[in-house]
């Protein structure tokens, strides 16, 4: 009985096996899905939209399954490339990070897919093709853009008697004067403009989102930083501790300390904290979402008093895309990451959602872009030729560490002179891409 | 033996010959490494105006916490084994803290100390004193740190509690017969008799100072403001305020991780070995002047 009973099983065992495969090889030739998966960034309201673009494709596409993993950063990219265990489209916000991607061919070269496809990368505004390369190698492609502008308060700005935005930064120097209110034991209840470097992400300490306001350049055309020797950064510089110093650093520190996280429905500027900021694009939709009622304005941030010529330009960098090394569903995988990418229609939809810049020329002008006098500012910024993004390097953004080492001393008064400073500063960048250069570190 | 064999070659022999290997190498991580002599080691000593900073920070840690930690965990441990009523309630409250996970007990000693809206400065603004801004002040957040670990010290507290309780009465009994008040018999009685202990935990704790991590990375991170950016890493909040918590550690895994620069990482760990290996060698080696051995023969 016992054997019957074995035999019986083995027999079951076989067929449900035979039956297997013949269900898995009729799918295959019925081009069955695949499963894709796709790692990005976004999270919460901003990955559900990025979710609802994704299954509008994937609804088209019956031989793929799209699976959308959110909250990703470049630190579980790295750890899935080196294991082998990719993604099949992998993407970043932390665009520095592309000369590591394209130079070790962790993420891979595009230009055979785009030669294939005859798409001109032309069809991307110039900063937008510049960060998602290194030294010509092209692994990824812009998807979606942060342009920096300026937030105001306009119930606020009302109430101080003044009318419209600040064009210069001695105009913001004195409204913020004009519109901060301070505790009776002179602490700081609403910060008119807080200009501590460190302070949500307008105030980078790098000082990314300040360069393109002072026409600042960080390496020289023989490839040296020449931080010392473009007078805008001292300018820069002298101008925001100025201001740190008429509110007091420490109370400064109190203040931050105080704030509610910038991804928070608590954000300073939103809940009238804070009148005036500078801040991404993507501000718009966070207000939208969490403070409709909010009376607010926004504009091309103000300009260095020496250059008013560049107002209208901010800074500008974006979530790169790519495919990783080991990809294992490469075809379909381009052809998602095409679409993304290059097609207008999907561009629209997303920067409507969470009102990030469009990136390619045509999606800017797309018809189904929804209108928005606030976000309008940030298209006009991202096409102003004064707005740039920072330098894309062998060292990835660690150079922005030893400008952060120093301008965090500096706005503490703890930096020493000014000048000498900034050229034992250009020295240790010089060290450092030097470094990075000749195969050395970092 | 073989199972240990195995283990000790996978777990420790193989990573300690890749990380030398690794160190004379340009190692992306993602592409093979590439052999570049020296260069490493040229630029950890001559050129990286990080490693300063770090390499001072991390003595702080050994010079102030490592003794504070001791004494303090002494100084419990002593209460605790003179405690008439409650010795078990009193044990468990002292030992409880180094159960909480790391990083959640940072989490609430930033919150706690936030010189804002922190419940520590709303009452010592209400006494009429002006808190620091500990975390979120160079002067402050090591301080701080500190704190957070005299809170955790429940580990070595136990050890030392064990000790103390171990002394042997008749060494008490016949100090007290020889006239020793209470000073006298910790100089000559505990503090001899205890003396491998306080041996193991100088060791120890010198050793977890140097490799002092989570604490500095999460504090940094959040008294930043900046720890919900998931992705974000253009700002790096390592070692924030003004580079005061970028411990040794923290400067290896923002070079290994963040700038994908293993290579120069691997340089900066060998450097961490060679430096706690000859440490540690000579507390030991000091150490033959005071540590006694209960039944050892000198």
């Amino acid at each position: 009985m016992r054997r019957v009973a074995i035999g019986l099983l083995a027999v079951l065992a076989l067929s449900a096996a035979a039956v297997g495969a013949n269900a898995r090889s009729s799918a295959q030739a019925a081009g069955k899905a695949e499963n894709l998966t796709i790692w990005v960034g976004w999270s919460a309201r901003e990955l559900k939209a990025f979710k609802s673009i994704v299954a509008e494709y994937d609804k088209k596409h019956s031989d793929i399954n799209v699976k959308v993993v959110g909250g990703i950063n470049d630190d579980k990219i790295t750890a899935a490339i080196r294991s082998g265990n990719v993604p099949d489209i992998v993407s970043s916000f932390t665009s520095a990070n592309v000369g590591s991607y394209c130079k070790s061919g962790a993420w891979i070269d595009l230009k055979p897919l785009l030669s294939k496809d005859k798409i001109d990368v032309n069809m991307f505004p110039k900063t937008t093709q510049y960060y998602t390369q290194f030294n010509g190698k092209r692994c990824a492609l812009p998807f979606l853009a942060d342009v920096y502008g300026f937030y105001y308060n306009k119930k606020m700005f009302k109430a101080a008697g003044l009318n419209g935005p600040p064009k210069t930064m001695s105009q913001l120097t004195s409204y913020a004067k004009k519109l901060t209110k301070r505790n009776k034991d002179g602490s700081i209840k609403v910060a008119g403009y807080n200009p501590f470097l460190g302070f949500y992400a307008g105030n980078a300490p790098d000082l990314s989102a300040y360069a393109p306001l002072f026409g600042a350049k960080w390496i020289d055309g023989g490839g040296k930083s020449q931080l010392s020797r473009d007078p805008a950064w001292g300018r820069m510089l002298k101008w925001q501790k100025n201001l740190v110093d008429w509110y007091g650093y420490k109370k400064l520190q109190k203040f931050n300390a105080g704030a509610a996280d910038e991804f928070s429905a608590s954000h300073a500027f939103e809940i009238g904290k804070l009148a005036m900021m500078i801040d991404g694009e993507w501000r718009v939709a966070f207000i939208q979402a969490e403070h409709p009622g909010l009376d607010y304005g926004t504009a091309p941030a103000p300009v260095d008093d020496a250059h008013p010529e560049l107002y209208g330009a901010g800074y500008v960098n974006g979530t790169i895309i790519g495919i990783p090394k080991g990809v294992k569903h490469k075809d379909q995988a381009w052809k998602l990451l095409k679409y993304l990418t290059t097609d207008s229609h999907p561009l629209a939809l997303f920067s409507n959602a969470i009102r990030n810049v469009p990136t390619t020329k045509a999606s800017l002008n797309s018809k189904e872009i929804k209108p928005d006098a606030r976000f309008k500012t940030f298209l006009q910024i991202f096409a102003n030729p004064n707005s740039k993004t920072s330098p894309i390097t062998a060292a990835g953004n660690a150079y922005g560490t030893l400008i952060q080492a120093f301008t965090v001393k500096w706005q503490a008064g703890h930096a020493g002179d000014l000048n000498g400073g900034l050229k034992k500063l250009d020295k240790q960048i010089d060290a450092q891409l030097k470094q990075a250069q000749a195969g050395g570190v970092p | 033996m073989t199972p240990w064999i195995i283990g000790f070659s996978v777990f420790f022999g193989y990573p300690l010959v890749m990380s030398v290997y690794l160190s004379f190498t340009h190692y992306d991580l993602l592409s093979p490494p590439k052999w570049i002599g020296l260069a490493n080691y040229k630029y950890l000593f001559n050129d990286d105006p990080q490693v300063g900073s770090a390499v001072k920070n991390t003595l702080w840690i050994i010079a102030v916490f490592v003794p504070l930690q001791v004494v303090f965990a002494y100084g419990v441990a002593m209460m605790l084994a003179r405690a008439r009523r409650g010795v078990g309630f009193f044990r468990t409250i002292f030992y409880l803290p180094a159960l909480a996970p790391p990083v959640a007990a940072t989490l609430a000693f930033v919150y706690i100390l936030n010189p804002a809206t922190g419940p520590v400065n709303i009452i010592l603004q209400k006494l009429g004193i002006e808190g620091p801004l500990w975390f979120q002040s160079p002067g402050w957040s090591k301080p701080s740190l500190t704190l957070l670990g005299l809170w955790g010290v429940g580990n070595i507290m136990i050890i030392f509690l064990a000790a103390v309780l171990d002394v042997p009465q008749h060494l008490y009994e016949s100090a007290e017969l020889d006239g020793a008040g209470p000073i006298q018999k910790m100089r000559w009685v505990t503090l001899p008799t205890i003396s491998p202990v306080i041996l193991f935990s100088v060791v120890i704790g010198v050793i977890a100072g140097m490799q002092y991590f989570t604490q500095a990375y999460v504090a940094a991170n959040v008294a930043s403001g900046q720890a919900s950016q998931a992705g974000d890493q253009t700002v790096n909040n390592l070692g924030y305020p003004e580079s005061s918590t970028l411990f040794y550690p923290v400067l290896l895994y923002q070079h290994g991780f963040r700038f994908f620069n293993m290579g120069y990482a691997s340089a900066l760990s060998v450097l961490l070995l060679v430096v706690a290996f000859t440490v540690t060698m000579l507390i030991i080696l000091n150490s033959r002047r005071w540590v006694h051995y209960a039944g050892a023969v000198k």
